[in-house]
């Protein structure tokens, strides 16, 4: 078990450094920069700000002195959108918002996905079952932003019961988080439906039925646990990218997540923001598929982790 | 075995509503099981022997239905019991083995939790330590060694036999009157049935209880039972002692299966000897004897009416129209 997560986490920095390269040059390969704007600076200050971030030297330079600061964990600083101070401090101050609206957003999608699907394997064919799949195939289909601009006209500005930016209250919290969490929650849903489906027709719930224990035990104990199996494949990266925001959602509501920052990065050509945020991302993702690797030893007995790692 | 009626199957019906229309997988059987009574069911696939012990049990799948017939256990109606009742009833008086092992136990729960649990259902007031005391001693008298280990791993990490073994001991926590075994053995490598069988013979015999062996091995019957019923397309063919099937074979499908056995003392030209012909469409039953087309000895009647019940001793019935013929003209040359 230990010598499979030292693996994992080696396997992991690998993979981070791959992203950060590959980022590294699709940004540069991007046309514009960070000073150019509207206003023309002359050739001879234009240098100069080149010079003083070290964006003079040749890419291949630029990439190694990155990497090297990244590894004393060393992201630079912003050059634009909060000049001179660390993109590490920018990042965790917009994290906490950006996670704390993604784990309930995510915990909400879990709580209500998961008896969604049990419910519709339970009542498969009947109109439960369809009245759930039509609301399901809807919600997995309809994009983030719809939602939430559908909630915003109604909600904020038709009736005005909610508040339509930021997040200072708990109603605030109520739009945004319906908005993240529809589309997860309805996969989640669909997801367990399905593997509920093929789990309820196992050998071993019969062998349960036979026993004499009553439906809900069925499904509860010995259903639900073997169908949780995909759905926790799914939860992985879904955590990572609810939990660093959804940028469309925050972008609608303004609220001031790390998402919204990322996408504004982007058109600011804010080169270590980009860099610092997608790292973060990544990494993010990365240890994330990780601990799901390591609960599916939790949720099925049969997993060796030992022996993959060999 | 006391002569007390434990189980009365009467005119038992089962019918699976397919979109391709109604099969009547089991089509009027009707037998008694007497308390410590060993039966055996023997069939090939399809003839409905599983189909009969899942409805006793209430464990049909949808769309199988119970369309006539009664099943009695202890003198109570079993088809007019509630979902609840019908919960109390499963594993705690009649208990199930079924034919694969290695998929019957869930994968993720240990062998002591799908023990302990089994118990529990049933005997509410039962501390837990007192339930793992007794699957401990469940596993000891199936024969598993180290059962206080064993209750701790989980089903991946046992043989199959010993899987079929913690099956068993899973269905006799509650002590049933009556065990129902679909194809115990049929998965397991010949050694591992052999000592299977001998398990299920020894508990027999230990306990008392009455138990419903279903196969399509006439061997495994040989073994073990005191009745045989002998089923073909959803109807009993043929039903008798052991030794009736095995030395006085009446019907001639009964025949045909001890004639297709394998013999130890064969010949090297020796061939298996089949019965022709496919198992009939349980979609369109003929309106006669189901087995009639594939029967060497098929008259113009068997095409045409189903045969009757023909008495040959006090515990031996079998329904073809050539016994009923062969009973008609000893009775007309009696006169």
């Amino acid at each position: 078990m230990a010598k499979y997560i030292v693996k994992r986490i080696v396997q992991a920095f690998f993979v981070v450094i791959l992203i950060a390269c590959i980022t590294f040059f699709l940004m540069n390969m991007v046309p514009g920069g960070p000073f150019l704007s509207e206003k023309a600076l002359s050739p001879e200050v234009l240098a100069a700000k080149e010079a003083k971030y070290g964006l003079d030297k040749p890419l291949l330079v630029q990439l190694k002195n990155y990497l090297l600061d990244l590894l004393k964990l060393d992201l630079g600083v912003s050059f634009k959108m909060q000049i001179n101070r660390p993109v590490l401090t920018i990042i965790m101050e917009m994290f906490p918002v950006s996670c704390k609206l993604g784990a309930i957003s995510l915990v909400w999608a879990i709580l209500c996905g998961i008896p969604i699907g049990c419910l519709a394997a339970y009542y498969r064919g009947t109109w439960v079952d369809n009245v759930l799949r039509v609301f399901t195939t809807i919600g997995v289909s309809i994009p983030g932003f719809v939602v939430a601009t559908v909630l915003l006209v109604i909600f904020g500005v038709k009736l005005s019961i909610l508040p339509t930016m930021g997040l200072n209250s708990f109603g605030s919290y109520i739009m945004p988080v319906m908005a993240l969490s529809l589309s997860p929650m309805c996969y989640v849903g669909r997801l367990t439906r399905s593997s509920m489906l093929d789990v309820i027709n196992q050998e071993y719930i019969r062998t349960a039925k036979a026993k004499g224990l009553s439906t809900k035990v069925v499904i509860f104990k010995h259903a639900l646990r073997n169908s949780l199996i995909p759905v926790l494949t799914y939860l992985g990266p879904l955590t990572a990218n609810i939990l660093t925001g959804g940028f469309v959602v925050e972008t609608v509501f303004s609220i001031p997540g790390l998402g919204r920052y990322f996408v504004q990065s982007i058109s600011n050509r804010d080169y270590p923001i980009i860099m610092g945020t997608t790292i973060f991302l990544a990494s993010f993702v990365v240890f994330m598929t990780l601990i799901v690797d390591i609960l599916y030893k939790v949720v099925d007995p049969r997993m060796d982790l030992s022996k993959e790692a060999n | 075995m006391d002569n007390t009626k434990l189980l009365d199957i009467d005119d038992l019906k089962v019918s699976f509503f397919t979109p391709a229309g109604e099969v009547k997988a089991v089509n009027g059987i009707s037998y008694t099981l007497n308390k410590g009574q060993v039966i055996g069911i023997v069939g090939e696939s399809g003839s409905g022997k599983s189909v009969e012990a899942y409805s006793i049990i209430g464990l049909l799948q949808s769309p199988g239905k119970v369309t006539g017939g009664k099943i009695t256990f202890n003198g109570e109606d079993l088809l007019s019991y509630s979902e609840e009742q019908m919960e109390q009833f499963r594993g705690n008086k009649v208990s199930m083995i079924f034919q694969n092992p290695m998929t019957c136990l869930n994968p993720v729960y240990t062998v002591g939790n799908q023990l302990t649990e089994a118990y529990r259902c049933h005997r509410k007031e039962v501390k837990k330590e007192d339930a793992i005391k007794q699957a401990v001693k469940m596993l000891e008298l199936v024969g598993i060694n180290n059962p206080e280990r064993r209750i701790k791993q989980y089903p991946h990490e046992l043989s199959g036999g010993m899987r079929q073994r913690v099956m068993i001991a899973m269905a006799l926590i509650c002590s049933p009157q009556l065990l129902i075994a679909d194809e115990p053995t049929t998965a397991l490598d010949v050694t591992i049935q052999a000592q299977i069988i001998e398990l299920i013979k020894q508990i027999q015999e230990k306990t008392g209880m009455a138990v419903i062996f279903i196969t399509h091995n006439l061997g495994v019957v040989a073994d073990i039972c005191d009745k045989v019923i002998v089923m073909y397309a959803g109807k009993i063919v043929e039903s008798a002692s052991v030794e009736d099937i095995f030395y006085n074979p009446k019907h001639p499908y009964t025949l045909g299966l001890l004639r297709s056995m394998p013999k130890v003392n064969a010949l090297d030209y020796e061939r298996l000897i089949p019965i022709e012909g496919t198992p009939v469409d349980m979609l369109n039953l003929p309106s006669g004897c189901a087995f009639g087309p594939r029967c060497e000895k098929c008259m113009k009647i068997c095409l045409r009416q189903a045969p009757p019940k023909v008495v040959i001793s006090e515990d031996h019935e079998a329904y073809c129209w050539l016994l009923a013929k062969e009973a008609y003209e000893e009775e007309k040359n009696n006169d």
